[in-house]
């Protein structure tokens, strides 16, 4: 469905060049939760960039269902970490919302797939507020929402959920499984937090730290439906989470023998082990 | 917190006494400059409630909003066209930076020349003046606009007239009026300096005329009309500038306290 190949990019400064991504390659397929997770500042959001087309890769690229991504392509929809800056205040949170869809829909059609959309959030309530108006969760939710108004094969999330409270991001953890469930879409999620990462997703690509490379593959297998008491009380739960996490620690280690260092970028929550 | 009473309190123990100094002053020290309160103010009432109206206020004020309003029609674009342009900056930039130099007051000479004495030297001297302010800070503000939006507009693939119209307008907004808000008090100095200057109406000719009659009420007159019509065009830009980025002022602190509870 989304393939990444050969994917680098380079930034050119005044003290030469820095790789910041070096020759990745993965694939996600069709209907699958895949997260890419790795040491703070290994460029996840880059890399998010680079394959959605909003940042030119300097070589390779990514594709999607076989089709070159050179700009955001129709089917893929992307929800940013800063809602505050990503939603416009100047717009209701319906504007907002339907936004996307002018350019294909009338008006009734866009209001219609916009209510859709907010009601699958549970915000139905709150079309006529403004985005400043809501908390940080429900803003996020609007951000959610105008993605899944477009109606995307695929969701692309750059840290959704790392401005917001702790149970606020385990309801919106949920609230994504649940549409992604239900509308059939397959996700890319980038985070820092291997909690949510294992939580969430079919599989898991591990980062090393700059240039970033793939470090490592796993399957999570994690029975579905999962939920926030007993699938994070599994024993597998904790293995897979200890798994990761040395492995970043790991990614570290090359250059930073201190894992402290580690232990303080990378974000495990004190949970249910 | 000082309570909305106190604060008026306050401000009308301070204006009275202020007041009355200036009213003892004027009876008791009187020259060829100043006049009695109680003579500008009767010269006030004459000229002002309502026989010169016409005559002289609405051809100002007319000067005025239509000089400022063909102003910001040719700046908003013009300033949203370089703040998009690297290249169109980097040509034009030096030369806005001249002209914006140039005080606005010598070009009255060439106008004079070039347009004669009419309203249309005026317009164009409010023109050329209060140009510059709005398109710098309308470039400045496009140049400034938040990268997040921008990937955001170009991740919803939105075209370019949606992307200007919902997202870069609004984004810019804010500087856009901080430069319509200098230019307002620009315009006013430049429109009652052409009148001064060159002028057969208008308040600033009306000041100018009784100035050269040694009609040192009626110039006070004059003078007492222009800082209260300041005054109120100020208050009345407040307010429009109020309305129209309504979400900013609570938006901002709401916003900015959100990523702070997060970063926390």
């Amino acid at each position: 469905m989304l393939e990444v190949v050969g994917l680098s990019k380079e930034y050119h400064g005044a003290n030469g060049s820095t790789t910041a991504i070096a020759e990745l390659s993965f694939s996600v397929n069709e209907l699958e939760f895949v997260s890419v997770v790795g040491p703070s500042g290994c460029g996840k959001t880059t890399l998010l960039k680079c394959i959605s087309g909003l940042l030119e890769p300097s070589s390779g690229g990514s594709l999607l269902r076989g089709v070159k991504i050179v700009s955001p392509p129709e089917a893929m929809a992307l929800v940013f970490q800063d809602y505050a800056r990503s939603l416009l205040p100047w717009l209701t949170v319906s504007g907002n919302v339907g936004l996307p869809l002018r350019r294909k829909h009338a008006a009734a059609e866009r209001q219609r797939l916009a209510d859709e959309a907010l009601k699958a959030v549970g915000l139905s309530a709150f079309l006529d507020h403004y985005p400043w108006q809501l908390s940080g969760g429900m803003q996020q939710r609007v951000a959610i929402a105008r993605a899944l108004a477009c109606q995307p094969r695929v969701l692309l999330l750059d840290e959704p959920f790392a401005s917001v409270d702790a149970q606020t991001r385990a309801e919106l953890e949920d609230l994504v499984l649940s549409l992604r469930s239900r509308f059939d879409i397959t996700v890319l999620l980038v985070t820092h937090d291997i909690d949510e990462a294992v939580y969430m997703s079919d599989r898991i690509v591990v980062l090393t730290k700059q240039p970033s490379t793939i470090r490592d593959t796993l399957d999570v297998g994690l029975p579905w439906p999962r939920d926030q008491l007993t699938t994070k009380a599994m024993p597998m739960f904790s293995s897979l989470r200890a798994h990761v996490y040395r492995e970043i620690v790991e990614a570290h280690r090359p250059r930073h023998l201190d894992a402290a260092v580690a232990d303080e970028q990378m974000v495990v929550r004190p949970g249910v082990s | 917190m000082m309570t909305r009473r106190r604060s008026l309190a306050l401000q009308a123990g301070f204006i009275i006494p202020l007041l009355a100094v200036i009213y003892w002053y004027s009876e008791a020290y009187q020259s060829f400059a100043v006049a009695p309160v109680p003579d500008v103010l009767a010269a006030f009432q004459d000229a002002w409630l309502f026989d010169r109206v016409t005559s002289d206020v609405v051809p100002t004020l007319e000067r005025l909003f239509l000089g400022y309003a063909l102003a910001v029609l040719i700046a908003v674009p013009l300033g949203i066209c370089l703040g998009s342009s690297r290249l169109l900056r980097m040509l034009a930039g030096p030369l806005f930076a001249f002209f914006r130099s140039v005080p606005p007051i010598a070009l009255i000479p060439p106008a004079l020349i070039v347009f004669g004495l009419g309203n249309t030297m005026k317009l164009f001297l409010i023109v050329v003046v209060c140009v510059w302010p709005i398109v710098l800070n309308a470039s400045d503000g496009v140049v400034e606009l938040d990268r997040t939006m921008l990937d955001t507009t170009r991740s919803y693939r939105l075209s370019r007239w949606e992307r200007l119209r919902y997202a870069v307008i609004p984004a810019v907004a804010p500087r856009i009026f901080a430069g319509m808000h200098t230019s307002l008090a620009f315009a006013i100095i430049v429109v009652v300096a052409s009148e001064y200057l060159a002028g057969t109406d208008g308040i600033g000719f009306f000041i100018f005329q009784a100035q050269s009659q040694y009609s040192i009420a009626e110039m006070w007159a004059g003078i007492l009309l222009l800082g209260m019509l300041g005054f109120l065009l100020n208050l009345a830009f407040v307010a429009i500038q109020r309305r129209v980025l309504f979400w900013q002022a609570p938006g901002e602190t709401r916003a900015r306290k959100a990523s702070e509870a997060a970063a926390a």
